[in-house]
């Protein structure tokens, strides 16, 4: 008989291994170690592995590297192929005309929206929303038996986001249509006329989603829940230089303290702002606020450094949101948790804000003339240099830095992904977690799946 | 009929799964026929129940595995090795799997100067010793699945289209085996050819290929006769599914890099592309950036680290 997966952890002397982290991006080992009383003293999440991106361009031709990156990610390639690509703009001297920066940010925005709808409603979600007796046996799966029609209205506008994207720009997944100097073909009126019904639904199904969350998931979010792996952290994101806006595709960068206030920077200088520190225990390295002059720090009565990334540190850190659904949802938001929220599961409540804002301004893009302008790219020119280029991917700010030799090879790289900037605050959720419902060695299969749910919440 | 199905995913990055889970409807009720045992991405199955000890990873017994990924350390080892084990049918889902894929560049480079750079060197790090608590060590290199495990069935692409995914799952389903193409990407491709190629030198893509917007791709002059590199000669067709596409990469206007791995059964895709050129009366003596070319198909020995020693 196959065992509740909800009791499946190893529990040996004084340790417990949650292995693998499921509905989660990547490989995670989650390590707790009790003390003779049964109570948690340590928890760690591993990250068991590590491919080496940063090592293996060095001497490619840049053109070639914003093809090759996008596979570090098999969810968010749009991310990583935009930020290569500027990247390799800045070492090149590249300018990118109008519609070439138009097609890139909405391809890249675009990308957001199958990104969240997947996470909340196949990853996350089933810890929410599936009638179950048992902890942890939620997956999408089980929705598509328990409510055949939700299911299906999720898969078919999820598919429908990344047939956009296929349809036009030729690959949903591991795309090469942004390239050095701007995007590789222009979009064509029939395209855009086709592509704007698409994002119409797609605006619809946010709007549903927002709603359904609220009445069925967000208005049960208890004082538990709302507590969960909860810390106090500040919170990086990016802003619109202008105005503070939220900003997904080219801003500047805002570093929020805990208390609010914040520092800003340009992408180029993110090594005055941000460091990284390594633990023997996993392979990712942890980044902090090297800014904030405090040094490093995951204790939990003792945090140095730590900030957040991923939707609700950019909700967080910007000063409002230019499209008006989602700007209303914003100010809703605030006026029941204030600025910045900190409750972990606050993210999910985020994530669909920001999927609400992402298809406003797709609709706002292909509402623009010139995005089908037949100018899209500036040929470039090979040369020695340097660029960093930054974006918002769904899980955090994302950072490709280059070097180019005079032929335009990759010399020297180096990445910050979304996703690492939250490991050392996921490390605290699961020391916060654990520790609050494990006590006196009584370790309930609930209890087990609250933690990955602590985990989750970030979308790692 | 019904199969029960174990998935894992190893050195990879989850766009194989993702590009299952883009066969839209079809992906649900293809998964429906399936009795899902273990899939991390999706489900709550786990490696180590509570009797305790990390020494045996658990895995049930299932009719069809399917493997993601290649395989980089000691514990995807034991991983693949397991599934072998416990699953009838071993599929080495995506290019990873089959061929190395992009994750098989690093077998240039030795894995401590990755290392030097990522822990001690990187801009901004805090220079530490390499970690080695926990966290399983490196293999030697990064193998696709078949150098390690016996596999029944490839299912190459980066990633392999909804729709060949669907139509491989479902032929294994009623006890058949898939059909993969044996055609090249050009086979597949509607851009226009005209006898032997003109182009003498290859030029890097640093502006785009020559092409009407307004016009289909059929009236677009083959890429690699306007001398831009394009693997499609020697890289297998599939890229578009099952329903006559064009190549993905070729729909942006893009050349092909060779995603789906060789054409042929154990095809070299630098050698043979380079012959290709060769005897169009291309000079490839300038070829830029010419391991590129192999960026899928990197294992099995063909990319192989630097025998120069290297300077810190």
């Amino acid at each position: 008989m196959r065992q509740t997966v909800a009791e499946s952890a190893s529990v040996s002397a004084r340790e417990i291994t949650i292995e693998p982290v499921t509905r989660i991006e990547g490989h995670a080992r989650i390590g707790l170690r009790l003390d003779e009383s049964g109570n948690v003293v340590e928890a760690r999440v591993h990250i068991m592995s590590m491919r080496g991106f940063e090592k293996f361009i060095e001497g490619r031709a840049a053109e070639e590297v914003p093809g090759i990156v996008t596979r570090i990610c098999g969810i968010c390639p749009w991310q990583h192929h935009l930020a290569s690509n500027k990247a390799v703009d800045g070492c090149f001297g590249s300018e990118v005309p109008p519609a070439g920066r138009l097609l890139r940010e909405l391809t890249q925005v675009l990308a957001h929206i199958s990104d969240k709808v997947l996470h909340f409603f196949f990853l996350a979600g089933p810890d929410f929303f599936v009638d179950s007796h048992q902890c942890a046996a939620g997956n999408i799966m089980k929705i598509a038996a328990q409510a055949p029609e939700l299911a299906k209205r999720v898969i078919e506008m999820r598919y429908r986001g990344q047939m956009m994207l296929e349809k036009f720009a030729g690959r949903s997944i591991h795309p090469d249509a942004i390239v050095p100097g701007g995007f590789s073909k222009p979009m064509s009126r029939p395209e855009r006329e086709q592509l704007h019904a698409d994002a119409l639904d797609q605006l619809d199904f946010a709007r549903f989603a927002l709603d359904f969350a609220k009445e069925r998931v967000f208005s049960r979010f208890d004082a538990g829940l709302m507590q969960l792996g909860e810390i106090n952290t500040g919170f990086l994101g990016m802003v619109n230089p202008e105005d503070g806006g939220l900003e997904l595709s080219d801003g500047i960068l805002r570093l929020m303290r805990p208390d609010g206030t914040f520092h800003e920077f340009l992408g180029r200088e993110y090594t005055d702002f941000i460091g990284e520190h390594v633990e023997p225990w996993s392979y990712a390295k942890f980044p902090y606020a090297r800014a904030w002059g405090e040094g490093f720090s995951m204790l939990l009565d003792d945090p140095r450094g730590i900030y957040r990334t991923n939707c609700l540190a950019r909700i967080n850190v910007a000063d409002f949101i230019r499209t008006p659904l989602a700007q209303a949802e914003l100010l809703e938001f605030r006026s029941l948790f204030g600025r910045p929220a900190q409750s972990t599961m606050l993210y999910h409540w985020a994530r669909l804000i920001e999927l609400l804002y992402a298809c406003e301004k797709v609709v706002e893009l292909l509402d623009n003339p010139a995005i089908t302008d037949q100018h899209v790219r500036n040929d470039v020119v090979p040369k020695a240099g340097r660029g960093v280029g930054c974006v918002e991917a769904p899980r955090g700010t994302l950072i490709h830095d280059y070097s180019t030799d005079e032929n335009g090879f990759i010399t020297r790289a180096n990445l910050i992904v979304g996703t690492t900037h939250n490991l050392a605050p996921i490390n605290m959720s699961v020391n916060r977690v654990a520790r609050d419902l494990i006590k006196n060695g009584e370790v309930t299969g609930e209890a087990l799946n609250r933690i990955e749910m602590a985990v989750r919440a970030y979308d790692p | 009929m019904s199969l029960t199905l174990c998935s894992e995913a190893l050195s990879g990055c989850s766009g194989c799964e993702m590009s299952l889970l883009n066969a839209g409807g079809s992906s649900l009720s293809l998964l429906d026929r399936f009795d899902i045992l273990h899939m991390p991405i999706l489900m709550d199955h786990k490696y180590f129940d509570s009797s305790g000890g990390t020494q045996e990873i658990d895995i049930p017994k299932a009719g069809l595995g399917l493997i993601s990924g290649g395989v980089r350390n000691e514990q995807q080892l034991r991983i693949a090795e397991k599934m072998r084990r416990q699953c009838d049918t071993i599929v080495a889902f995506g290019t990873c799997a089959a061929y190395g894929g992009i994750p098989a560049m690093m077998n240039l480079f030795e894995d401590e100067d990755l290392f030097r750079r990522y822990y001690r060197t990187a801009e901004g790090t805090d220079a530490a010793p390499n970690p080695l608590q926990v966290i399983p060590p490196f293999l030697e290199r990064t193998f696709a699945l078949d150098e390690k495990i016996a596999v029944d069935f490839i299912l190459p692409g980066c990633p392999p289209h909804p729709d060949v995914i669907t139509s491989a799952l479902e032929s294994i389903l009623e006890g058949k085996s898939p059909q993969l193409s044996l055609l090249s990407v050009c086979d597949s491709c509607p851009a226009k050819r005209e006898g032997k190629g003109s182009a003498q030198r290859i030029r890097r893509f640093v502006k785009n290929a020559r092409y009407q917007p307004d016009k289909p791709i059929s009236e677009m002059r083959c890429l690699l006769d306007q001398g831009l590199l394009c693997m499609g000669p020697v890289t297998l067709a599939g890229c578009a599914g099952m329903n006559g596409g064009p190549p993905r990469c070729i729909e942006a206007r893009v050349p092909c890099r060779g995603c789906h791995g060789p054409v042929r059964k154990g095809g070299n895709q630098i050698l043979d592309i380079l012959n290709g050129l060769v005897s169009n009366g291309i000079d490839t003596k300038n070829l830029p950036d010419r391991l590129s070319l192999l960026r899928f198909s990197g294992a099995h020995g063909r990319i192989k680290r630097r025998s120069a020693p290297k300077a810190d």
